[in-house]
C-alpha cells in the first residue's frame, strides 16, 4: 500500500491524485516563476531600485487591503460566515467620505484648516460605514443566524448588490473626484507648491537609490502609518480590553459565551462595527489616493482584500494584517519582477490565491482554524 | 420561598420533546442534584434554567424574579451560574482570561482580584498555567479551570454539570470534595448534575431521579441511596 510521505511538514504527496497533480503543478509553477525572476535580476532589467519602488507602493496599498481584509476577518471568526457586502461598507465609506471633503472643499474649509477636514472627513467615511455595517447586520444577516451557512452568504450576495444598486440610484453611476489636496509640512503653500516643505497630500519626488530613480510619494507613508495606528488600536482592543475578550470567547463558543454574561448580539454588532470602523478608514485613505469614487468601487479592493484575509488564514487577525500588506507588495513587485506588464497585478494576486489554497488552504497563520476543526 | 423555583417546564428541540413537565425546588445553602441516565434531560434541565434552551411552558422563579423567558446573559446577571458540561472552557484564552471571562458581569475590581487568588489558591496547578492558552491544559485542569471559571462570577446558585466526567478516580475526589467546600465554607447552593450518582447522593441534601424527561423520584439524598429501585438502576446494584 501507498503511504504517504510527509514533505517539509504539512506538505504531503498522498494517494489522492487530484492533490498530487495540484502539487506538481503549483510546484512547476512557482519554479517557473523563480526562474524568470532571477533571470530578469541577473540581466538587469530588474534592479534593486524597482524592487524598493515595488515595496514602497505595495506598503501602501497593501495597507488599505489590510484594513479592509480585518472586516472580513472579524465577521469571520465571529459568525463563520463571508460577509461578501464588506466591499460596498467600504464603497459607502469612500462615498459618503466624499459628499463631506466636496462640501469642505467648496466652502474654502479644506483649503483653511485642511489637517482638520481631512479628519472630519475621515470620521465622516467610517461613520457611514458603520451605519451600514450595522443595518446589514440587523436586516440581513440576524434573522438568519441559526440557518445554514450558505443562506447567510447568498443574502450576502445579495446585500453587496442591493447596496451597490442603492448607491447607484441616489447617486447616479458616474465616477466623482475627490478635490485635489495639498497639505504642506514645514513650508508655506503658494498655489499648488510646496514651498520650503514637504507636501504630504500631492507630493512626488524623485529619489535616487542604488543607481536608479524611483518616484516617492510622503502619501504611501502617510497610508502606512495611518493602517498602522488603526492596526495596533483594533489589535489592543481585542487583546487587551475585557469585551475584545468577550469577543474572542464569543468566536470561539457563543452559547459557553453567554453563559458568561455576555450579550452575544451586542458583541457580534461590535464586531461589525470594528471592521466598518477599519474599511471606512481605508476607504477614504483609498479615495484620497485613487480620487475617484463610484457605487462600484468596492468590488476589485474588497476581492482583493478577501484573498488577503485568505492569504494570511480567515478567522485571524494578524493574519489578515500580515496577509493585506503582503498582497499588497507582492502584487506591485511581482509583475515586473516577472517581466509582466503592471495591468496584470489582478492575475498576480488570484494566482498567489490560487497558489495559497494549493499549499497551504489555511492561510499562513491558519494553525488555529485547523485546529478548530479537529 | 424556594431560592430556585420550577414549575412544570417544559422545552422543545425541534420537534423532540426534552422536559415534559419538570418541577423541582432549590433552597438557599443546599446541595440538590439531578440523577438520571443519558438524554433522562439534566443537562436540558440545566440549560432551561439558564436560558440556552428557553421552555415552552411553564415557568421558572429564581430569587421571587420570573426569569423563564429572560435571555442567557441576563439570567447570569441574576446570579445563576452554569459550568456547562464537558467543561468549555474557552480554548483560545489564557488561563487568565478564562477566569476573568468568568467575572465578565462583575465591576468590583478589587472583589475580583480577591476571588481569583482564592481560585488559585484553590487550585495551585492553575496559578502555574496562568499565562497558557485553555487548550493546552490537561483533561482534570481544565475541569479546575471551569469550575474556578464559575466561582469567579460569585454565584447565588451554582448549577454544575457533570463536573466529573471523563476524569482519574483521585481528581473526581478532589472535585468533589471543592462541591463541598464550597457550600459548606462559602455557602453557595449547588444544583448538581451527575452521572456519578453514588458520590453525588452522598453529599447533597436533597436529589431528583430523572427518566426521559420526567422526574421519576425524589427524596433526600439519605432516601434514595436507599430505594431499591434507584440502587438497581443507577447505583449500580447492591
Amino acid at each position: 500500500m501507498l503511504k504517504s510521505i510527509p514533505i517539509a511538514g504539512r506538505l504531503r504527496f498522498g494517494n489522492d491524485p487530484v492533490q498530487t497533480f495540484l502539487y506538481m503543478a503549483g510546484g512547476a509553477l512557482l519554479l517557473f516563476f523563480a526562474f524568470i525572476a532571477v533571470r530578469n535580476t541577473l540581466t538587469g532589467a530588474y534592479g534593486i531600485d524597482d524592487f524598493l519602488q515595488g515595496i514602497v507602493l505595495g506598503l501602501a496599498q497593501g495597507s488599505i487591503y489590510a484594513l479592509i481584509a480585518l472586516g472580513y476577518t472579524l465577521v469571520y471568526g465571529v459568525l463563520m460566515m463571508i460577509n461578501f457586502a464588506h466591499s460596498e461598507v467600504f464603497m459607502g465609506g469612500a462615498y459618503i467620505g466624499f459628499f463631506a471633503i466636496n462640501a469642505f472643499h467648496e466652502s474654502g474649509f479644506l483649503a483653511e484648516n485642511t489637517l482638520v477636514a481631512l479628519l472630519i472627513t475621515m470620521a465622516i467615511g467610517m461613520l457611514a460605514s458603520v451605519i451600514l455595517a450595522v443595518l446589514l447586520e440587523r436586516i440581513a444577516y440576524r434573522p438568519l443566524r441559526n440557518a445554514p451557512r450558505l443562506v447567510p452568504l447568498i443574502t450576502a450576495i445579495g446585500a453587496s448588490i442591493t447596496l451597490q444598486q442603492i448607491f447607484l440610484r441616489l447617486f447616479g453611476g458616474g465616477t466623482r473626484s475627490y478635490p485635489v489636496v495639498s497639505l504642506c509640512i514645514g513650508g508655506t503653500l503658494q498655489g499648488t507648491t510646496c514651498e520650503g516643505g514637504i507636501d504630504i497630500m500631492q507630493g512626488r519626488y524623485q529619489v535616487e537609490v542604488f543607481g536608479g530613480e524611483i518616484v516617492i510619494r510622503p502619501l504611501y507613508f502617510v497610508i502606512f502609518f495611518i493602517a498602522l495606528i488603526l492596526m495596533a488600536a483594533l489589535w489592543f482592543f481585542v487583546q487587551r480590553t475585557k469585551v475584545g475578550k468577550a469577543m474572542r470567547a464569543v468566536a470561539e463558543d457563543k452559547n459557553t459565551a453567554a453563559l458568561m454574561g455576555v450579550n452575544v448580539d451586542r458583541v457580534i454588532v461590535l464586531t461589525f462595527v470594528l471592521g466598518a470602523l477599519m474599511a471606512g478608514a481605508a476607504a477614504v485613505l483609498f479615495a484620497l489616493y485613487n480620487r475617484q469614487v463610484s457605487p462600484f468601487m468596492g468590488f476589485t479592493p474588497g476581492v482583493k482584500a478577501f484573498t488577503a484575509a485568505v492569504l494570511g488564514g480567515i478567522g485571524n487577525v494578524p493574519g489578515a494584517m500580515a496577509g493585506g500588506v503582503l498582497l499588497g507588495v507582492i502584487e506591485s513587485a511581482a509583475p515586473q519582477m516577472l517581466g509582466l506588464p503592471s495591468q496584470l497585478e489582478d492575475v498576480v494576486a488570484f494566482g498567489v490565491l490560487v497558489l495559497i489554497l494549493i499549499f497551504r488552504p489555511t492561510g499562513i497563520f491558519g494553525e488555529v482554524l485547523a485546529k478548530k476543526k479537529a | 420561598m424556594s431560592l430556585l423555583e420550577v414549575h412544570d417546564i417544559h422545552t422543545y428541540y425541534g420537534k423532540i420533546h426534552a422536559l415534559k413537565g419538570i418541577s423541582l425546588t432549590v433552597e438557599k445553602g443546599e446541595i440538590v442534584t439531578l440523577i438520571g441516565g443519558n438524554g433522562a434531560g439534566k443537562t436540558t434541565t440545566l440549560n432551561t434554567i439558564s436560558g440556552i434552551t428557553p421552555a415552552a411552558e411553564g415557568y421558572i422563579i429564581f430569587e421571587g424574579k420570573d426569569i423563564t423567558r429572560a435571555p442567557a446573559h441576563q439570567i447570569v446577571s441574576f446570579g445563576v451560574i452554569q459550568s456547562p458540561e464537558g467543561r468549555k472552557i474557552f480554548t483560545r484564552l489564557t488561563v487568565r482570561e478564562n477566569l476573568e471571562m468568568g467575572a465578565f458581569i462583575r465591576k468590583d475590581l478589587a472583589k475580583i482580584a480577591r476571588d481569583m487568588e482564592y481560585v488559585f489558591h484553590r487550585f495551585p496547578r492553575l496559578k502555574e498555567r496562568i499565562n497558557q492558552l485553555g487548550g493546552t491544559l490537561s483533561g482534570g485542569e481544565q475541569q479546575m479551570l471551569a469550575i474556578g471559571r464559575a466561582l469567579m462570577a460569585s454565584p447565588h446558585l451554582l448549577l454544575l454539570d457533570e463536573p466529573s466526567m471523563g476524569l482519574a478516580p483521585m481528581l473526581v475526589e478532589e472535585i468533589f470534595n471543592v462541591i463541598q467546600y464550597l457550600n459548606g465554607e462559602s455557602g453557595t447552593t449547588i444544583l448538581l448534575v451527575e452521572q456519578n450518582a453514588t458520590k453525588a447522593l452522598e453529599i447533597a441534601a436533597r436529589g431528583y431521579v430523572l427518566q426521559s424527561g420526567y422526574i421519576t423520584h425524589r427524596g433526600t439524598g439519605a432516601e434514595l441511596q436507599h430505594d431499591p429501585t434507584i440502587i438497581e438502576a443507577y447505583l449500580g446494584g447492591h
